[in-house]
């Protein structure tokens, strides 16, 4: 039972990470119709940034460890968020209104160029950052046969939990309330009657690509202090795992992609916490395909009606 | 009084049936688009849905191509005079799709998926926003529709492959039937051109044209003369009456132009909310009050208590239908 | 607008726009050129570069401010002058002409290079294999992508199969390549046909995440069964392939039984021969489904699925045989690979490799096939160029490493070539069955396949 609690935890955890990636593919996907293959890479981006940030403050002498945070935080948004800006301006506007494969093909293509870019400009060995945020709460104690075990909701979690619940919330504001809001959905509806009722299109899905790269920027950093590790490559699984995540909540919902990306990490660390880790991918993914099979359009999403 | 006039008569489609539609029901959640409608189409008849917009003739359509499934209701297509209700019956309780043997073949369409119905009951049919492969010729639009038979001389594709002269015999043929329809369409000098390149009336033509080539025993056309001009609207006519006349082909058309509705169909149909508000000839129905109140969006009182006040006969009213959205 | 602009403004509108892009060059260079971090003795190091920020920054200036004065905002672009894109009447000449001349360069292709880099000809020799080798994978993709219109992100998963399959088979029963060879693509079908059965009938996206998600599991089994395919050691010791029982030994084998002196090279032509008949076997019997009611059900498939119905056609059936007959060929190219290889391990299926032959087909043209022959050209052999960047070092020094900007190259290109000819490089289709006068049809016409 301690154990369960454990996974659930950790689980909701990691869930949260991905979710806040799988936003980014989501409110992509709503908006153009499109798999932004490289949001993965954004987010290996945003952790890096987060690293040299985080470096850079400790270097010039500031020692209080919340504002550090606070401050890489917001960096790293920043900076990944102009990176979502230019990889839409570079790769994906030119193609707008071309047909579908084409933005496919770029961002591919953009995917592999960041990961090379980073590669080359900061080297390919791993890069280790030793726990900032240790400690925390002891939440029930168990004795079993071997000792005590002791469910563990350390500090990190709780930060990672709370602010992904915090920008969860914000963000339904977000859209829901503002007039940004209501021109992306405008453009989800109908891109050519939105720009003919005064809607800004391409600033539009320009801000939507940057709003889903501070995200990514967010969950990289997560990331980040969450595993202590990273490196080049983080982007493409990470990125597959909150794409599969956006898909199984039902692609273009905003919750869907929340409670994806925390099934996701849940199926990931009970798959691994009970039978294997080797295969904890392949279950995330069986558990994709099993969805879809029954479930064409994914748990949240609106299912397709048929017009014939 | 109407059932009176029905059994004296005995209609085409009461005697003859092609297609029999009985206590059709099609719920979408909560709304009920289509409410225990009943009707026959006759053998050789051209028949006409008509109603004013979102009475669920399109919905009727789906359900009868398989398009979908009916929440309650039997659908069952008759192929060649002479079935009998029991054999309907029959097979209804044998809980099977259909009964191919013998001269007398019924399908029950509410339990078939949509291609077969295609393939096995030889029901074609077109599409309101016309669907046609537009990046293909005109010619292999036609091709695409003899896949079935197509398949079968090619030996699922291995014959084909082979180039064996039995395929290369069927193909010819099926170029042929194709040209033949397209020459009937007047498309012929187009039959290289992408579809998507042609004007309007020729697609809808291509549309039908499209259809004609599985061979069908009911034609169901959904709006064939929305947006055609007048002149194309009197081939579209003539076009009909030839189907029916020479291809023992039966005809079930939705259709808002009423000028082509009154002038060729043999039987229409009238829904108003999901249920038959009348089924009889055009003449008859062009006259019964409770189908002018449908379309003026009046009540049917309001409709005799108008005509009173004007002085004027119902049967000579002059139709000024509501007329739908459908019509550019 | 350029030609009413006087030459001023030109100057003035190209420094500002340079600027703006130098400016994001440093915003987004910042923490990647300026910073490093680097594993150093306690913990990480942050190591400073303001030089090559500022050099980095300095380039994008230059570079936008040429392309701006002379393409972008000039009067008359020099790319005028270069005609990037020959006028239709030309290319269709050319496209009609450039099969059969490709054909017949590929088929002389080993000797040609024997003959014209005789120190080099093992390596180019090698290559063309490579290069082959993606053209048939390529055609493979092409039915189920072009044809059909089914978006497949997994498909080096079949390619996978066929790898292991033969590599298996060859260690277990000692089968060789030419009775695996069938059996692959036997096998990969089946596959193709279990995974396919399934999922086929998700739309679009819904689709393209579901092979990518199959890859990756197939990927992720064959990297973890250690007992069964030996984890990420691979498999080793795959035979090569025989001429007709003929080995290509020192001894005993094919140049004594003819009589000709050993050379090493002739099992890479053999290979060259192989994998040049299986291409052709590929393109010609994608060739001849085009035009048999299968390929046009695919294509009709492609256009709508719902008038598809409506005719007959059924539909799942028909996704099936596309699906299932474009993994045979993975499973034909996937045996290939091993044979040649010797050794194959999970590595050599990753997900890039699935793109790479998805890019080849969108770059190609959807559907074309010569198409895909000079994409998997330009972007195979554009890969290898940038191995051999080594006299690069003559000039920026012996610390610069070009290879590392091979792949970083190849993701720009990939990007320019899809922005410049988003419809591909040959992109209009040749209808399947003519009635009296044959005519192409332009791509705009042409669907992409499910949800649009």
């Amino acid at each position: 039972m301690e154990y369960f609690l454990q996974q659930l935890i950790n689980g909701l955890t990691l869930g949260s990470i991905y979710g806040l990636i799988a936003i980014g593919y989501t409110m992509v996907y709503g908006i153009i119709g499109m798999i932004n293959f490289a949001h993965g890479d954004i987010f290996m981006v945003g952790s890096f940034i987060a690293l040299a940030t985080f470096l850079a403050l400790v270097a010039i002498g500031i020692t209080a460890l919340p504002l550090i945070l606070f401050i890489t935080l917001l960096v790293s948004m920043l900076f990944t968020s102009a990176w979502g800006w230019t990889v839409e301006r570079l790769a994906y506007r030119p193609l707008r209104g071309s047909f579908r494969l084409a933005p496919l093909i770029t961002a591919i293509g953009m995917s592999i160029v960041l990961q090379n870019f980073v590669q080359i400009t900061q080297g390919a060995r791993v890069k280790p950052l030793p726990p900032q945020i240790q400690g925390g709460i002891t939440l029930v104690e168990g004795v079993t046969d071997n000792g005590t075990i002791a469910v563990q909701l350390s500090y990190m979690q709780i930060i990672i939990i709370a602010t992904t619940l915090a920008l969860m919330i914000g963000f339904s504001l977000l859209i829901s309330k503002t007039s940004l809001g209501r021109s992306q959905r405008a453009c989800e509806q109908d891109q050519k009657m939105a720009a003919l009722l005064g809607v800004n299109v391409d600033r539009t899905i320009s801000l939507t690509f940057v709003m889903g790269a501070a995200l990514a920027a967010v969950a990289g950093f997560m990331f980040l202090l969450l595993y202590g590790v990273i490196d080049f490559y983080i982007g493409f699984l990470a990125g597959v795992k909150a794409f599969t995540a956006a898909v199984l909540g039902g692609i273009g919902s905003l919750p869907g992609a929340m409670l994806g990306g925390l099934l996701i990490g849940l199926i990931e660390v009970f798959w691994s916490g009970y039978f294997s880790v080797e295969y904890k991918d392949v279950a995330a993914f069986s558990i994709l395909v099993i969805v879809l099979i029954f479930m064409p359009s994914g748990l949240l999403g609106k299912p397709e009606v048929e017009k014939v | 009084m109407e059932t009176a006039m029905k059994t004296n008569r005995a209609r085409n489609w009461d005697r003859n049936v092609v297609l029999s539609v009985e206590h059709l029901t099609m719920r979408f959640g909560g709304l009920v688009a289509v409410n225990d409608l009943s009707f026959n189409v006759g053998r050789g008849d051209i028949t006409a849905l008509i109603g004013p917009n979102g009475a669920g003739k399109t919905t009727v359509f789906n359900c009868v191509t398989g398009f979908y499934k009916p929440t309650e209701g039997r659908i069952a297509m008759r192929h060649g005079a002479g079935v009998s209700q029991d054999q309907i019956e029959a097979l209804t309780r044998t809980g099977r799709q259909y009964d191919d043997d013998g001269d007398h073949r019924v399908f029950l369409l509410e339990r078939m998926p949509d291609f077969e119905i295609s393939k096995r009951a030889k029901v074609a049919r077109t599409f309101q926003n016309i669907r046609l492969f537009g990046g293909m010729t005109a010619l292999e639009n036609l091709l695409v529709a003899q896949h079935n038979p197509l398949m079968i001389a090619s030996s699922m594709t291995v014959g084909g492959i082979l180039n064996l002269p039995g395929y290369r015999k069927a193909r010819g043929e099926a170029i042929d039937f194709a040209a033949y329809w397209l020459e009937k369409t007047g498309l012929i000098d187009r039959a290289d051109d992408p579809a998507a390149d042609l004007p309007y009336g020729a697609q809808r033509r291509l549309e039908i044209a499209r259809a004609m080539c599985i061979r069908p025993h009911l034609l169901c056309l959904d709006e064939p003369a929305a947006g055609l001009n007048p002149r194309e609207s009197t081939e579209l006519n003539e076009l009909l009456q030839y189907i029916r006349k020479d291809h023992d082909t039966s005809i079930l058309l939705i259709e808002h132009d009423m000028g082509v509705v009154m002038e060729i169909s043999d039987h229409v149909i009238v829904l108003d909310y999901g249920q038959k508000i009348a089924d009889d000839t055009a003449d008859e129905v062009k006259n019964d009050p409770k189908v002018i109140s449908a379309y003026l969006g009046v009540d049917e009182d309001e409709v005799a208590a108008i005509e009173e006040s004007i002085d004027m006969p119902v049967h000579h009213a002059k139709h000024s239908q509501r007329d739908e959205g459908g019509q550019p | 607008m350029a030609s009413t602009t006087s030459q001023p403004n030109i100057i003035a509108d190209s420094i500002k726009d340079a600027l703006i892009a130098a400016f994001l060059a440093a915003v987004l260079g910042f923490f990647f050129f300026a910073l490093r971090t680097d594993i150093g003795p306690g913990g990480l190091d942050l190591t400073y570069r303001w030089g090559l920020w500022f050099t980095a920054a300095a380039i994008v200036f230059a570079v936008r401010l040429l392309l701006n004065l002379f393409i972008f905002k000039a009067a008359n672009p020099i790319t005028r002058g270069i005609k990037l894109s020959a006028p239709e009447g030309v290319t269709s000449v050319v496209g009609r002409g450039l099969g059969p001349v490709l054909l017949a360069l590929a088929a002389c292709l080993p000797f040609l290079l024997m003959w014209l880099f005789p120190n080099r000809d093992r390596q180019y020799i090698d290559l063309a294999i490579l290069i082959m080798t993606y053209v048939m994978l390529g055609w493979g993709l092409n039915v189920v992508v072009g044809l059909a219109g089914l978006l497949d992100l997994g498909y080096v998963a079949f390619y996978a199969v066929g790898a292991y399959s033969f590599a298996l088979l060859a260690q277990h029963l000692n089968i060789g390549f030419w009775t695996a060879l069938p059996l692959a693509g036997v096998l990969a079908a089946c596959w193709g046909i279990i995974l396919g059965y399934p999922v086929l009938r998700l739309r679009g996206d819904y689709l393209a995440i579901v092979t990518l998600a199959f890859g990756e599991i197939i990927r992720v089994v064959l990297l973890n069964w250690y007992d069964f395919t030996g984890g990420p050691d691979g498999i080793s010791g795959i035979p090569k392939p025989s001429f007709f029982g003929l080995e290509f030994n020192r001894s005993g084998g094919f140049a004594e039984f003819f009589g000709i002196d050993y050379d090493s090279i002739h099992r890479f032509v053999y290979l060259y021969y192989i994998i040049f008949a299986l291409a052709l076997i590929t393109n010609f019997v994608t060739l001849r489904l085009r035009k048999l009611p299968i390929g046009r059900a695919w294509e009709a498939l492609r256009e709508d699925e719902i008038a598809c119905r409506s005719l007959g056609i059924n539909t799942t059936n028909t996704k099936l045989t596309a699906f299932s007959i474009g993994a045979m060929f993975a499973g034909f190219a996937g045996s290939f690979f091993a044979t040649r290889q010797g050794f194959i391990s999970p590595e050599s299926f990753t997900f890039l490799e699935s793109a790479i032959i998805l890019a080849i087909v969108v770059l190609g043209g959807l559907g074309s096939q010569v198409g895909v022959v000079i994409a998997s050209v330009v972007m195979i052999g554009g890969i290898e160029v940038l191995r051999n960047l080594n006299w690069l070092k003559d000039i920026f020094g012996p610390d610069f490493e070009p290879t590392q900007y091979r792949m970083l190259i190849f993701g720009l290109a990939m990007v320019m070539i899809m922005v410049w000819k988003p419809r591909g490089i040959i992109s209009s289709r040749n209808p399947s069955a003519v009635y009296k006068e044959k005519k192409k049809i332009s791509s705009d016409m042409v669907a992409q396949g499910e949800g649009h």
